[in-house]
């Protein structure tokens, strides 16, 4: 800091702090929502300290669900968590393999294996959901975990983190290995994956988020209630109708569907803002 | 243990970049042989073909008896010390040495016994359960040496090993290594681009320059001796002098009108001929007489604490000249220089070769 | 830039890049090239047969209001979202790189809306502007304003604009504070020896310094307000009222979703895809240093 003025040190404060209460003012309401019952929030005079209907609100949402969701917000979260963890898992796994491919053998065909993966980057699922979808119904995989996760597990993202991190390990840790006698499996297993363990978290607290927060992709290919995932059984509760909106319900899945990735964020901060900045999306 | 011979290797780089050009050599069972030159020379390369880390373009290298063209660098029982380590980060000291050996199947009782011993020769006994970047630079030099002493190999390969210390540290490590190598008694080869690390530890001096051979020899057959005009300005600290002469007759050279004895000079050379003149700073006395003399004039004095370093102009190249402190004084403007015949090195302009005698 | 050291093979190393292409062709190729392919056809009314039709389909699209309108408000969606999302968070992350006590706290609160999904997030501000039980709707309707968002597409693009921004902030804000933290303080401190006030010293030096990172902030968030507000739109208005907030994804999406017209839907996507690229064109230089090959 050049100067210490007390004057600019009390705005910073207060822009921050202004900025913290806005960002935190939606989540908030939904919060207190989720305490109230059906009747108090749609006469439009919810109160903005807690009520009493917490237990009831949640107890309902997670085992029953509401009345237009026809299925438990427990059973949907269950179906996200098992997306989310396919998806930055399997990205992981696949790309792992083949940045240690890329990087560390030459093969024919190496550049242009490259660029077919890098290409990737270019095209998100939703230029090409339509097709995807067919391909997905043909294969047999709508309403399926699989049919869910894979289609999103075709990016060049990962792939492109370790390769970046691989270029930063010294040539000279796989001479070494070399002559210590190890080989391909020997050198990526004692040596390769022990050093990427951050860089790995990294992409699994991204990656998991990502899976997590996914809506337009699980709305198109599951049709069973059983399959739904808590980002998308939210939209299924709000009906365009206000009047049969159970929003105490909605918001109770609202504050649900945030808190996985949101406590991933919190606790895990350090690791998520390496694989943000890392990955650049 | 065994010793290591290389014939006419060659390294070849796509795009017919030629990085070693057809090196010959042979070093004995036991012996230290260093690798110097400056960086790009290609002794890097060779000492990474020895390795079985690059491929062997042409030629043979083998280790004791064995052509080790197509043995992978597991198999070469060999050892390497590179110049950044190659520490494994996350493995302690202890896992770091004994990786190679567990690897390879040895019983860990064995690969526990040969751990500690290497850690009690380098005195690193103490940090065998801390991470690489738990260590000073000394330290992880140490750890280094030591996974290449647990595996018992025939041959020791050093990647400048020095380099990344700091002064002080490097001398100390020269000395160690040196003393580690005779008490092991294991064939060595050292790459370095520092000549007084190359000159202190060798037994066998191997001059580079361009992916050649330029001299093998003894240190002090090197020193004493250089056969290019590289090799002379290459080893010694100041370098050698080169001074333009002629050609006067047998045994006597022309520098600046100046005439000049020689010993070591070639038979037949045409008198008038244009020759290179080479005279270390340390061997021509500053204000002495002596058999021949040439006349400096001094631009500057640079103080060395036990000695001074003349610096100036002798038929008008550049000239240094290293004389005792106190012998003259720091003002003074002109020198006259003693030249002692046996210490005259001649070269060939065009060859750059040594006119000595046949 | 290339590993000077390899491992010998050929087998292995295709065995290990094997998963991720065959994903990569089943998933990424073969449906884009089917939304190629089909941009080119026609099929009949029972789906039966398809001829080709050549550009046919894409001049039909041109010839449709809906089109154009979806194209107004990508753009208009876009760049407010885009300016008021990097404005904010540069505020945000300018006074976060002051030496305060407790900057991490700061930067706990401020990062934490990225892992909101943005459908939850559309549905967080549709319930605080909800036309008749939102908490901030009556303030509004208290100055005058006939608030609705179902009704009228002005209030609904700034219910969508609100909610895209609250979501985006975060995002930006890291990397703002991480180009800012990159600065070196000695350039300030030159600056401030110069004679520049603090004000003069953020727009004369600190910005300029900070503009590679607003570039490359300012692609990402017309990528992210393209598709990632996908979820948005459908939570708080559905493309609604009356088409008014639909953008090019959710049309693609909405007219598929209608069935019939596959030509089109394909026509549709393969425009968004060329769109992509050229972002994705503009972004490359500031990728390249990742992909040296």
């Amino acid at each position: 800091m050049v100067e210490n003025r007390p004057f600019a040190q009390f705005m910073a404060y207060l822009t921050l702090a202004i900025g913290i209460l806005v960002v935190a003012f939606p989540v908030y309401l939904a919060v207190m929502a989720s305490t109230f019952d059906t009747a108090t929030i749609i006469n439009g005079n919810m109160p903005l300290v807690p009520g009493d209907q917490a237990a009831e609100n949640y107890n309902r949402t997670l085992l029953y669900g509401g009345m237009h969701a026809r299925q438990p917000v427990g059973g949907m979260m269950f179906n996200s968590m098992i997306m989310a963890l396919g998806i930055a898992i399997g990205k992981i796994l696949i790309s792992i393999l083949s940045a240690y491919a890329v990087v560390y053998f030459k093969f024919p065909f190496r550049k242009t294996a490259f660029w077919v993966i890098f290409i990737t980057l270019m095209l998100p699922v939703e230029v090409r959901i339509y097709p995807t979808y067919k391909i997905v119904a043909d294969l047999g995989l709508l309403d399926t975990y699989t049919g869910l996760v894979m289609p999103l597990i075709a990016s060049a993202t990962g792939t492109l983190l370790f390769r970046q991190f691989f270029m930063t390990i010294p040539d000279e840790l796989l001479e070494a290995s070399k002559i210590d006698g190890a080989g391909a499996f020997r050198f990526f297993k004692d040596t390769l994956l022990p050093l990427s363990m951050t860089t790995i978290a990294a992409l699994f607290v991204i990656q998991f988020i990502y899976g997590w927060n996914q809506y337009l992709w699980p709305l198109l290919i599951t049709t069973k209630s059983s399959m739904q995932t808590i980002v998308i059984g939210i939209k299924m509760m709000i009906t365009t109708t206000d009047a049969l909106t159970e929003w105490n319900v909605a918001m109770t899945t609202a504050v649900l569907a945030m808190l996985p990735p949101v406590l991933v964020v919190i606790l895990m901060q350090r690791l998520f803002v390496k694989g943000l900045v890392e990955t650049e999306k | 243990m065994a010793g290591v011979t290389l014939d006419t290797v060659r390294k070849i780089y796509a795009g017919n970049v030629e990085a070693v050009k057809g090196v010959s050599l042979s070093i004995e069972d036991g012996s230290f042989c260093v690798l110097v030159g400056p960086s790009g020379c290609g002794k890097s390369t060779l000492l990474r073909m020895i390795a079985g880390l690059e491929t062997i373009s042409g030629g043979e290298v083998k280790i004791g008896d064995r052509v080790v063209n197509q043995v992978e660098p597991a198999d070469r029982d060999i050892a390497m010390v590179f110049q950044n380590y190659a520490l494994y980060p996350h493995m302690s000291v202890y896992d770091n040495m004994a990786y190679g050996l567990r690897n390879r199947g040895t019983p860990k009782g064995e690969i526990e016994k040969r751990v500690k011993e290497a850690a009690r020769i380098l005195a690193i006994e103490s940090f065998l359960a801390r991470k690489p970047r738990q260590l000073s630079g000394g330290q992880r030099q140490r750890v280094a040496m030591g996974r290449a002493i647990v595996r018992k190999p025939q041959v020791f390969l050093f990647d400048e090993p020095l380099s990344n210390l700091d002064a002080k540290l490097r001398v100390q490590m020269r000395v160690e290594i040196k003393r580690l190598q005779r008490a092991l008694g294991v064939t060595s080869i050292y790459v370095t681009h520092d000549q007084v690390e190359a000159m202190t530890l060798s037994d066998k001096l191997v001059v580079m320059s361009g992916g050649q051979v330029e001299q093998v020899g003894t240190p002090a057959e090197v020193y004493r001796r250089p056969e290019t005009r590289f090799v002379a300005t290459f080893i010694g600290s100041p370098p050698m002098n080169i001074l333009p002469g002629t050609v006067e007759g047998p045994g006597r050279v022309s520098v600046g009108g100046q005439s000049i004895a020689v010993t070591d000079m070639r038979d037949g050379l045409t008198p008038g001929s244009a020759i290179e003149v080479g005279l270390r700073p340390e061997d021509v006395q500053a204000g002495g007489v002596g058999a021949s003399s040439l006349s400096m004039d001094v631009d500057f004095v640079e103080e060395l604490g036990a000695t001074q370093l003349f610096h100036g102009k002798v038929a008008g190249a550049e000239f240094i000249v290293q004389a005792s402190t106190g012998q003259l004084p720091a003002d003074t403007r002109k020198l006259t220089l003693a030249v002692d015949p046996e210490n005259v090195h001649l070269f060939d302009p065009q060859t750059t070769k040594r006119l000595g005698r046949e | 830039m290339e590993k000077r050291a390899h491992i010998s093979g050929w087998t292995l190393p295709l065995l290990l890049i094997l998963p991720q292409m065959a994903i990569t062709v089943i998933f990424f190729y073969w449906p884009a090239s089917q939304a190629i392919w089909q941009s080119f056809l026609r099929e009949d009314a029972f789906g039966l047969a398809s001829e080709f039709v050549g550009f046919e389909n894409y001049a039909s699209l041109f010839e449709q209001p809906e089109y154009y309108r979806a194209m107004v408000t990508t753009a208009i969606f876009s760049s407010l979202v885009a300016f008021f999302s990097l404005a904010c968070a540069l505020l945000l992350a300018s006074q976060a790189d002051k030496n305060l006590r407790g900057g991490q706290a700061f930067k706990t609160l401020l990062v934490w809306p990225y892992a909101v999904a943005p459908a939850i997030a559309g549905v967080l501000w549709l319930f605080m502007f909800h036309p008749t039980l939102g908490t901030l709707s009556k303030p509004i309707k208290a100055v005058g304003i006939d608030w609705n968002p179902m009704l009228n597409a002005n209030h609904a693009m700034t219910l969508l604009v609100l909610s895209a921004t609250w979501k985006q902030i975060s995002y930006n804000f890291l990397f703002f504070l991480a180009g800012l933290q990159a600065i070196p303080k000695s350039v300030i401190e030159a600056a401030a020896i110069d004679g520049a006030g603090p004000l003069r010293r953020f727009w004369t030096v600190i910005f300029p310094l900070l503009s590679p990172t607003t570039f490359f902030l300012l692609v990402v968030n017309i990528v992210y307000v393209f598709f990632d507000t996908f979820g948005i739109i459908d939570a708080v208005t559905g493309g609604g009222p009356a088409g008014q907030t639909t953008t090019l994804v959710y049309k693609v999406y909405a007219d598929g979703r209608l069935g019939g017209d596959l030509g089109g839907s394909a026509a549709q996507s393969v425009i968004l895809m060329i769109i992509v690229i050229a972002l994705t064109a503009i972004q490359f230089r500031y990728v390249e240093r990742k992909v040296q090959y």
